[in-house]
């Protein structure tokens, strides 16, 4: 195998010890045993992981119940009833939550770098992105998936949909698809950070703010604000295309229907892009950010 | 009193050291603040004048919140952090040796921290605000330096909370399952959600009674104009009366801590 990194950053001796696996593998391979690891370490304090997956829970379930409040006081809010609100909200939380539970942590980048322990990531023989993807993984955040499909569960029982079997297919589709379109963000704002390391909170605007934003009808926000996350930041494909496509809805920007197929075309989009710049430009970038140090 | 002003001070110049963070943080303000704007106009085009306030009040509540947050610290983050460490590894005993008070110590490194979180993160988003929506500003000039005593009073709460939690870590060790807890409390009782008026009930009463609506339903409430005369000085009271409470519960919970409890590390 070839390990076409930049001279300067350290590269695997010529007599690797180890058999050796495609990269992708490698990746994989090394991201469960990272994995493993933060999980045996995080049982060691049993009752704080008991309080931090029920404050997951929790910080998400706070979110449904201010939608929840708001209905109090009004019966539709854009337009869209609770049900058809909560089917955005579940979709939206349970793809976000397996894309944070799986690549979550990746807004410690700027902070290794700063502090100098990216290094020890660079001279091991494991992939940058697989470790820093597995670094602190979080099974907490469990939490944050449990709730959001608690939250789908809820619309699907109480929407009344005229399900065919391609609507079916789609629910899978949305949370596999959102998750990976929510992953390339994160990988992209990782790989920004190695820019301006101190900026990791600009990340959260588009993950956490993403979130935030889709779990809300279109018909609220401002037409640019559409547009920026439909065109700009493809956000749009996490869940409103498609679930608007579920609920035989309008959409917005007067988009023609076929959109809502697009997610997975749009993630694998997103990820050929990161790949280029996030996968294998880390290593390039991580070293100039290291000469500076 | 000069050593804790000089304690303030440091932190302040601390967290104004990172100003790219401090932009990247003004930024994600910005976003939320604006998701959560037309959230609110939403709701309150289907309902005007809830809870006692007009859409453009309402707009200002959601810029209030997003320069508040960091300012009252709703969702924790500060001091809290490196206390629970320092407890965790056991550098704590180093600190109680020191001839300081321990909680006034932490007090004046997290008002430094207040005060410049709130010129460098909440100056700027509500600006922002104001210039996309249309917001109620003050009428009166006293206003403003009353709004300024009920964050005060507000940034005391939230630290009393946060340093009783910090306590906790002298039994569970690992601060962040309580932390997260209090955070999470923080963030919904504060009103930063949802007004604490728009909560019905005994839901309502209950949230507007807790520590948190110190953080930001009586400041923003204060903002707006609708604690004037004995109602301001009834407000104070709130927030005053709970910040005694918990910064003496805070210090109890010390005391107990440094008997009892062994100290790790050595």
């Amino acid at each position: 195998m070839r390990t076409d990194r930049e001279p300067g950053v350290s590269r695997a001796p010529e007599a690797f010890p180890f058999p050796e696996h495609p990269r992708l593998l490698e990746g994989v391979r090394a991201y469960g045993l990272i994995m493993a690891m933060w999980v045996r370490s995080t049982m060691a304090y049993r009752a704080s992981f008991a309080m931090t997956v029920l404050g997951d829970f929790a910080v998400t379930a706070f979110d449904f119940v201010t939608i929840l409040l708001m209905f109090t006081h009004v019966d539709a809010l854009g337009g869209y009833t609770l049900p058809e609100i909560a089917l955005l909200y579940g979709l939206s939380a349970t793809a976000f939550g397996l894309c944070d539970m799986l690549l979550g942590s990746m807004d410690r980048v700027g902070r290794r770098v700063r502090d100098g322990t990216l290094d020890t990531l660079l001279v091991r023989p494991v992939p940058v992105l697989a470790q820093v993807a597995a670094d602190r993984f979080a099974l907490r955040r469990l939490g944050r998936i449990t709730q959001g499909l608690l939250v789908l569960g809820y619309a699907l029982v109480a929407l009344d949909i005229a399900w065919t079997p391609l609507k079916v297919l789609m629910l899978p589709m949305m949370v596999l698809s959102g998750a990976a379109i929510f992953g390339a963000v994160f990988v992209a704002g990782a790989a920004f950070q190695f820019v301006a390391q101190d900026a990791s909170e600009v990340q959260n605007s588009f993950t956490y703010g993403g979130t935030t934003l889709l779990q809300y009808p279109p018909t609220i926000f401002a037409k640019d604000l559409v547009r920026g996350v439909t065109f700009v930041v493809p956000l749009a494909f996490v869940s409103w295309l498609p679930a608007l496509y579920v609920l035989d809805r309008e959409y917005p920007l007067d988009l023609p229907e076929w959109v809502a197929f697009l997610p997975p075309l749009v993630a694998v989009a997103c990820w050929a892009l990161r790949g280029s710049r996030g996968g294998r430009g880390c290593g390039p970038i991580g070293a100039r950010a290291v000469e500076r140090q | 009193m000069r050593l804790y002003a000089v304690v303030a001070g440091g932190a302040f110049r601390r967290y104004a050291t990172y100003r790219t963070a401090t932009a990247a943080g003004v930024f994600t303000n910005t976003v939320f603040g604006f998701i959560m704007a037309y959230t609110y106009v939403a709701l309150w085009d289907v309902r005007p004048q809830l809870g006692g306030y007009d859409t453009s009040q309402a707009l200002t509540y959601v810029w209030l919140g997003q320069a508040l947050l960091m300012t009252c610290a709703m969702m924790g983050g500060g001091f809290e952090d490196e206390l629970t460490e320092r407890i965790r590894t056991g550098d704590i005993a180093v600190d109680l040796y020191r001839p300081v008070d321990l909680q006034l110590w932490w007090l004046a490194g997290d008002l430094g921290r207040a005060a410049f979180h709130l010129l460098g993160r909440g100056v700027a988003p509500m600006f922002l605000g104001a210039l996309a929506f249309d917001l109620a500003l003050p009428g009166s000039l006293w206003t403003w330096p009353a709004f300024l005593v009920s964050v005060f009073l507000g940034v005391v709460v939230s630290f009393a909370v946060r340093y009783l939690v910090a306590m906790s870590a002298f039994w569970l060790m690992d601060g962040a399952g309580a932390m997260r807890i209090v955070s999470l409390a923080g963030l919904f009782f504060s009103g930063m959600l949802l007004p604490l008026n728009l909560f019905p009930g005994l839901l309502g009463e209950v949230a507007r009674a807790l520590p948190w609506s110190s953080l930001l339903q009586v400041p923003a409430d204060v903002f707006l104009g609708k604690h004037t005369g004995w109602g301001l000085v009834e407000a104070y009271a709130f927030q005053g009366g709970w910040a005694v409470v918990l910064l003496l519960a805070g210090r109890l919970l010390q005391t107990v801590a440094t008997r009892r409890v062994v100290v790790q590390g050595g």
